[in-house]
């Protein structure tokens, strides 16, 4: 396992890297994700929260033993936070002493104020900087968060993999990283900066791959239980919920259930937990009252005639 | 020989392969997707690198390329099943892209089948110009019906007076929510708070000896706006003016969604950033389906608190309602509807074209459900122009706009 570094040679090795990893793509996934290591463009996740989109790159970076660099995008980012920022007090005292030392030659102070050691790097200027062969993964996470202002600064670094810092010039990655960019859909993310990447819907899984999942993720659930949990969640989707559960939810959902002790789904148990599935007091009221005992009651009897 | 046959087949494939995604991409693009030249050229790239191996992996390669937002996914997957529709199309592709299967190129008979799939899809676009659409002029004033009636609208061109006009109000516009404070910095000349970095990078140019402070303020923006317009047959006299307001307020302001209702909900931002009123129009009046129908308030709430309210109004947006309060449907779901959007967005301002407060008569149990939840109510005295629009919008907020004035009007009566 000397090269576990090197990318995926074809999408079915794509599809095996993700699955070592414990994360079960469908294949559309694979094929994007290969396209993205291979023509070194960035990969544009968008969908619901808590369909295992932060969750890609992780895996990723842990399969192919490359560091992670994650930034998490707010309203109000800007450079200094993002790319760098210069040390000022360090500065200071650098000129005070050159001061005292008598050496005022002003192109001097300069480049010697401005030079690397006063650089303090942040997450998109470190990714920059890889070690050849072994490039980071770059998590731009949750990217709507952000304001317009700030995409125009990934323009940039998206599409030359390079930095201009006007005190020092222009940093060029030696190895571009794998960028991977989240968004939640909270606001449009303008074309010019999808047109960069290679775009993906991250959709909810369907009911083999989340049972799948579930078996990945929480073995220790019971062969009863995570039928009916795949199930009850399937059927909560097609509610037309405010807020339909997302992956992150049924696993929470199953290690709840998993700690309480519970070998199969009774209607006190659903109602108990249900906090954990859903997360606005409509979907909840819904749910409690008898729309939501129809359903439980479907699943199992469903859960009877495939037996 | 055998080399050169070879060579030839690779030579001839990199030259059908472009071609077809060339097609291909002209279709998307004719069914209203973007797709640019560089989009065609990336794809080509996509395809070489991923290798055709199966139809599948072909159809997601193109479709990581050209699609950039979820809603383009039903037509790609219609366009490409149309388009590739011969499986036979693939699979001769998959066969010509790889030197070993030289020998059954002649029975390829791409010209044909290609000529005939690009001539069933564009044949298709020709026939849905042709839908006429028809002229509708009544009368529906204070009227509301649930039922849907689904209807194009011709709406007539402006003039120049009229633009000349809407620039004038436009540029007196003075929205309520004018400017919210964000989290970034703006250089400020005023003594203010200190901004280090160009602090020192100024100290610098004396060679340190001098260290004047410089200062820096919060930025201020205009708050995004999200309008909900009813197009209903009670409010058909005023769509004009106020589709003309706005595109003015689209073109003046960065950030304007806009999403038009009767019985259904429909999203004309695209629609309205055409620079041309004119255009515009037209293109909104092509987007929308249900001209001058029924009402169904709550209903078109739910769509819009369902499916946009978490991707527009996430920014701190206003949100402008547009409509006479007149709802036909009696059930619960317009009160909870409103009170859900009145809880996403920073401020609920409700105008409404209709109603005066001399002689206010509050009949309809629209209005009464609807007003408890308003941030700001604003009466429209007349809405023959657009200038009457942004008075209104213009007022200072004052008692008279304070949605708790009216509900006691209701109560005295």
């Amino acid at each position: 396992m000397a090269d576990r570094t090197k990318l995926p040679e074809s999408i079915d090795a794509t599809e095996a890297l993700l699955r070592d990893g414990g994360y079960v793509p469908d294949r559309a996934l694979a094929t994007v994700l290969y396209l993205s290591l291979k023509m070194q463009r960035p990969l544009f996740l968008e969908g619901e929260a808590g369909v295992g989109k932060t969750e890609i790159a992780k895996v990723l970076s842990d399969c192919l033993d490359r560091p992670l660099i994650r930034l998490q995008c707010y309203e109000g980012l800007d450079v200094s936070s993002a790319v760098y920022e210069w040390n000022y007090a360090a500065q200071m005292v650098e000129i005070r002493m050159r001061e005292a030392t008598g050496d005022t030659n002003k192109d001097a102070m300069e480049a010697g104020v401005f030079s690397e050691r006063f650089l303090i790097k942040r997450a998109l200027l470190k990714a920059l900087e890889g070690e050849a062969g072994r490039a980071p993964v770059l998590l731009i996470d949750e990217l709507d968060r952000t304001d317009e202002a700030f995409e125009a600064f990934l323009l940039e670094i998206l599409s030359d993999y390079q930095v201009t810092i006007p005190e020092l010039g222009t940093i060029r990655a030696e190895e571009p990283p794998i960028v991977i960019i989240t968004t939640n859909r909270t606001r449009e993310i303008h074309d010019a900066l999808k047109r960069r990447c290679l775009y993906h819907w991250v959709d909810y899984p369907d009911a083999a791959r989340e049972m799948a999942i579930l078996n990945v993720k929480a073995p220790t659930a019971g062969e009863t239980l995570s039928n009916e949990i795949v199930a009850y969640v399937q059927r909560l989707r097609e509610m037309d919920l405010f807020k339909n559960p997302g992956v992150a939810e049924t696993l929470d959902w199953a290690t709840a259930l998993i700690e309480l002790d519970k070998l199969a789904l009774d209607p006190k148990t659903v109602s108990d937990t249900i906090g954990v599935l859903l997360k606005y007091q409509d979907d909840i009221a819904r749910i409690q009252s008898s729309e939501g005992q129809k359903l439980l009651e479907e699943v199992k009897s469903q859960m009877r005639a495939a037996e | 020989m055998a080399v050169s046959e070879a060579e030839k087949t690779q030579a001839d494939a990199s030259g059908r392969l472009p071609e077809n995604i060339l097609y291909f991409a002209r279709i998307l693009r004719g069914a209203g997707m973007r797709v640019g030249p560089s989009s065609i050229v990336e794809a080509v790239r996509a395809v070489e690198v991923a290798g055709l191996t199966s139809r599948d992996d072909f159809y997601w390669t193109l479709h990581s390329i050209f699609v950039t937002r979820r809603e383009d996914h039903a037509v790609f997957d219609e366009a490409f099943r149309l388009y590739w529709r011969s499986r036979d199309l693939v699979e001769k592709m998959l066969q010509m892209f790889s030197p070993m299967a030289a020998g059954e190129r002649e029975e390829f008979e791409k010209k044909a089948a290609q000529s005939r799939v690009s001539e069933s899809l564009f044949s298709g676009q020709e026939n849905k110009k042709e839908v006429e659409k028809p002229q509708i002029e009544i009368d529906a004033l204070l009227t509301a019906s649930g039922k849907e009636v689904l209807r194009k609208k011709d709406f007539a061109q402006m003039s120049a007076a009229e633009v000349t006009e809407a620039r004038l109000a436009m540029s007196k516009l003075m929205m309520p929510v004018e400017a919210v404070k964000t989290r970034r910095f703006e250089p400020m000349n005023r003594v203010h708070r200190i901004d280090p970095r160009r602090t020192l990078a100024s100290s610098l140019k004396t060679g340190g000896d001098l260290v004047l402070p410089k200062f820096r303020r919060h930025k201020r923006i205009h708050p995004p706006i999200v309008v909900i317009a009813d197009i209903s047959g009670s409010m058909a006299n005023y769509s004009r003016t106020f589709l003309h307001f706005l595109h003015a307020l689209t073109e003046k302001r960065q950030k304007v969604h806009t999403f038009l209702f009767g019985t259904r909900l429909t999203n004309v931002t695209r629609q309205l950033s055409r620079k041309d009123p004119d255009q515009a129009l037209a293109e909104c009046a092509d987007a929308v389906e249900d001209w001058s129908g029924g009402t169904r308030i709550g209903a078109n709430l739910h769509e819009f608190n369902l499916k946009w309210s978490r991707r527009v109004l996430g920014q701190g947006a206003i949100v402008l309602l547009i409509t006479d309060g007149l709802e036909r449907e009696q059930d619960d779901l317009l009160e909870h509807e409103i009170d859900r959007l009145h809880r996403s967005c920073r401020r609920l301002i409700w105008l409404n074209p209709l109603l005066r407060f001399e002689g206010f008569e509050v009949k309809a149990r629209g209005i009464r459900t609807i007003l408890p939840h308003v941030d700001e109510f604003r009466p429209v005295h007349s809405l023959d122009a657009l200038a009457d629009l942004c008075s209104a919008l213009s007022e200072p907020a004052d008692h008279r706009h304070d949605p708790r004035q009216w509900l006691e009007a209701i109560h005295a009566q």
